[in-house]
């Protein structure tokens, strides 16, 4: 049993071994490198993409309303009773009142029909609530149960959201993250098997240092051991390059983006991995790399022998 | 030390390559196994050192009847034994130094006994001062005494050589035979395979003769 010190030696050792053999060939090292960097940066791409999306959707509260319509006869200040009572509700937000004058006047200003409504001795409009769901039940569920508590209220004509739409993007957003799951099951077995491939390249142009190795008394794990290493090298440098592609790609977008969110009257922002995600990447990548060179390692190095 | 018993050998291939060996080598003997190329002797080192195990028989080294001895064992049953080869089997893109601190290395000796038992070894055979050298900047000669050196450095009770003279003309042969004679003297078990009669004849130690995978005498 060998002393802790030697143990952490033996391993820092196989680690130094492994990181020189990578620098020693720099360019066959970064193209796989750049390989596993791309079947990580893939499934990471659609992970933000539905992590933005849903913190973009998170804002449902600014666009999902519930139109609460009134009934034509209510007077003003039962608007403003109503009103007051649904503030009181627990799925409620935000309230705002839109009386019939203040209605009729919008309509007149973005209608363009400020003529014909002359014509009209009566406003037509009843008052509206414009009601926003709390942060919390902006899902579809949680907006139908408002809208049929509203629809209860005798004051209450009609209630109206677009449930399509929140429904639609829910499920839109449900088969991205289901599709975040395949694609990132996938690219991992294709990073072990790059990350196995290479290893085997390696034992077998170590043959010799290997058959030697063995007669001498090493064991299979002390062989195995810089192949580990190598691997986990391979896992780690692609999972950093995928996230220095991934903050490149990110401030690419970045302008374009704006736009596009500034056309729709948005102040949205992609954001990247936070830190905890990048950690999680890093470790991920390392972890596929470890067991691809255990796969890889396991397999060959036990069908070599020494001679003699 | 080393018991043979009644020890069958057939390869894959249908060889008999050993019929019915039975040795018995002691601590500390100096022994040469003899016979022409294929009689049987590298069968014998084979199973010796575990890269082979008999079809019939039983064979037990140092104590350890080698058919009981699981996979895992093998590489601390190697540890006590010093093997050295005809064509050195070095490494080639690694100095000297390196070559020889293997067999410790593998073993999880401490680095600064490493460097010390590593020293030690070179001067044993005379190699003292080489240790950054390549593999490749030595003569034949000086190969096969790191050959010997990776070999004795993990103080092995047990030497086991396959033809170590075969590539070295007679005087660098005669000095390799006297470093195994001086590591005999210290109590290390020697199984020397060659063919090279006058030798064994030289040093005047038992010889066992293979033929046709049988010991005749």
């Amino acid at each position: 049993m060998s002393s802790p010190i030697t143990w952490l030696a033996r391993h820092l050792q196989a680690l130094l071994s492994a990181l020189g053999r990578l620098l020693r060939a720099p360019l066959g090292t970064l193209l796989t490198v750049l390989v596993i960097a791309i079947a990580l940066i893939l499934p990471t791409g659609l992970w933000v993409i539905v992590a933005n999306a849903r913190a973009a959707t998170n804002d449902l509260t600014e666009v999902v309303t519930l139109t609460v319509f009134l009934n034509s006869d209510e007077s003003l200040q039962s608007a403003k009773n109503l009103e007051l009572k649904a503030r009181t509700l627990e799925k409620v937000g935000k309230v705002n009142l839109i009386s019939a004058d203040e209605g009729l006047k919008e309509f007149r200003e973005y209608s363009g029909l400020g003529t014909v409504l002359d014509i009209m001795k009566e406003n037509p409009l009843p008052h509206v609530l414009v009601i926003q769901p709390n942060a919390q039940n902006t899902d579809h569920s949680s907006l139908e149960l408002l809208r049929v508590a509203l629809t209860a209220w005798p004051e209450v004509d009609t209630v109206q959201f677009d449930s399509q739409w929140a429904r639609r993007l829910e499920a839109i957003l449900n088969l991205l993250q289901q599709l975040f799951f395949a694609v990132a099951a996938l690219l991992a077995l294709g990073v072990l098997a790059i990350i196995g491939n290479t290893v085997r390249l390696e034992i077998m142009a170590r043959r010799t240092e290997i058959e030697v190795t063995k007669l001498v008394g090493g064991s299979n794990a002390f062989v195995r051991r810089p192949f580990l290493y190598l691997g986990l090298l391979y896992g780690l440098m692609g999972s950093l390059l995928a996230l220095a592609l991934g903050a490149v790609i990110l401030v690419a977008l970045e302008a374009p983006i704006g736009e596009l969110g500034a056309l729709y009257g948005s102040t949205f922002r992609l954001s990247g991995l936070n830190p905890e995600e990048a950690l999680r990447l890093v470790l991920i990548g390392g972890g596929l790399g470890i067991l691809g060179a255990w796969v890889g390692a396991a397999r060959h190095l036990a069908k070599i022998e020494p001679r003699q | 030390m080393i018991i043979f018993d009644r020890v069958f050998k057939r390869y894959p291939n249908g060889c008999d390559a050993l019929r019915d060996v039975s040795l018995h080598i002691k601590p500390g003997e100096m022994v040469f196994l003899t016979g022409r190329s294929g009689a049987g002797k590298s069968s014998i080192l084979k199973l010796i050192t575990l890269l082979e195990r008999p079809t019939r028989g039983s064979v037990v080294v140092n104590g350890q009847n080698t058919a009981s001895l699981s996979a895992r064992a093998i590489p601390s049953f190697r540890r006590n034994l010093g093997v050295v080869f005809q064509d050195h089997q070095l490494l080639m893109d690694r100095p000297v130094y390196d070559n020889i601190a293997l067999s410790l290395i593998v073993a999880d000796v401490p680095y600064r006994e490493i460097d010390r038992r590593v020293r030690a070894a070179l001067d044993q055979v005379g190699l003292l001062g080489r240790e950054r050298v390549l593999p490749s900047e030595l003569s034949i000669g000086e190969q096969q005494r790191v050959g010997i050196a990776r070999a004795v450095v993990g103080k092995p009770s047990l030497l086991v050589a396959d033809e170590p003279t075969g590539n070295l003309d007679h005087a660098l042969a005669q000095d390799v035979m006297r470093l195994f004679k001086r590591f005999q003297d210290v109590g290390v078990a020697v199984v020397i395979a060659s063919h090279d009669e006058s030798l064994i004849e030289e040093f005047a130690q038992r010889a066992i003769h293979i033929e046709t995978g049988a010991v005749v005498a």
